[in-house]
């Protein structure tokens, strides 16, 4: 079963440069939600950010991620 | 139903319905609290759209995600493209977007909605499950 530790250090490291949290929702280790700042989101849609944190568990989110809640924003937005 | 009726039927109702939402359960019945929060979120706006149930037959799910590259459930196309979904959705709902993209006027309470409202009679649920089997 996943943590929120875990998806977060993956996020970090398939998102370089990236600064994460996750909070596991339930408690459970199957719904998450992950807010990521990052520089990389710069100029995408929120559907191509959104898909790039998706793209980090590949299949898993829909499996044992059975749901992941994203929030993304790049440095200048977040600040 | 084989698999590539299943892709055919999504992909019409993509092409078909200018607003079309698909999710877990019914807007009236919605059985996920995003799948809730989506059809909320378009009840609230009072805009017409068409939904489509993903639970009756698990290909759904896999033939849309094929479709979209979209892995999770709610999912909302407007025009034939993937908008988003629950999360981008309530972002777009809360800026303003949402209404925006849908040609609405956003409504005066501007507080997200986190509860189904009682039925949307236009927003008759597609009858896909009708059809498996």
């Amino acid at each position: 079963m996943p943590t929120a530790e875990e998806l977060r250090t993956r996020i970090e490291r398939s998102i370089p440069g990236s600064s994460v949290a996750v909070e596991d929702l339930t408690g459970g280790g199957d719904h998450f939600r992950a807010e990521v700042v990052s520089e990389r989101f710069a100029g995408l849609t929120r559907i191509e950010q959104h898909k790039l944190v998706y793209d980090v568990f590949g299949d898993e989110v829909g499996g044992p991620i059975h749901a992941l809640s994203i929030k993304t924003s790049t440095p200048e937005m977040a600040r | 139903m084989t698999n590539e009726q299943i892709r055919d039927f999504i992909q019409t109702a993509i092409d078909e319905n200018q607003v079309m939402l698909f999710m877990k359960g019914t807007p009236n019945e919605p059985r996920c609290g995003f799948s809730a929060r989506a059809s909320a979120a378009l009840n609230a706006l009072d805009v017409r759209y068409a939904a489509l149930d993903i639970l009756p037959d698990p290909r759904i799910k896999q033939e849309l995600v094929g479709i979209s590259g979209w892995p999770t459930s709610p999912q909302l196309f407007v025009d034939g493209k993937l908008v988003g979904g629950c999360d981008i959705m309530m972002e777009m709902y809360e800026s303003g977007e949402l209404a925006q993209l849908l040609g609405v006027e956003q409504p005066a309470d501007e507080d997200t909605p986190d509860a189904p409202e009682a039925g949307a009679p236009e927003s008759a649920p597609l009858g896909l499950e009708n059809r498996l089997g």
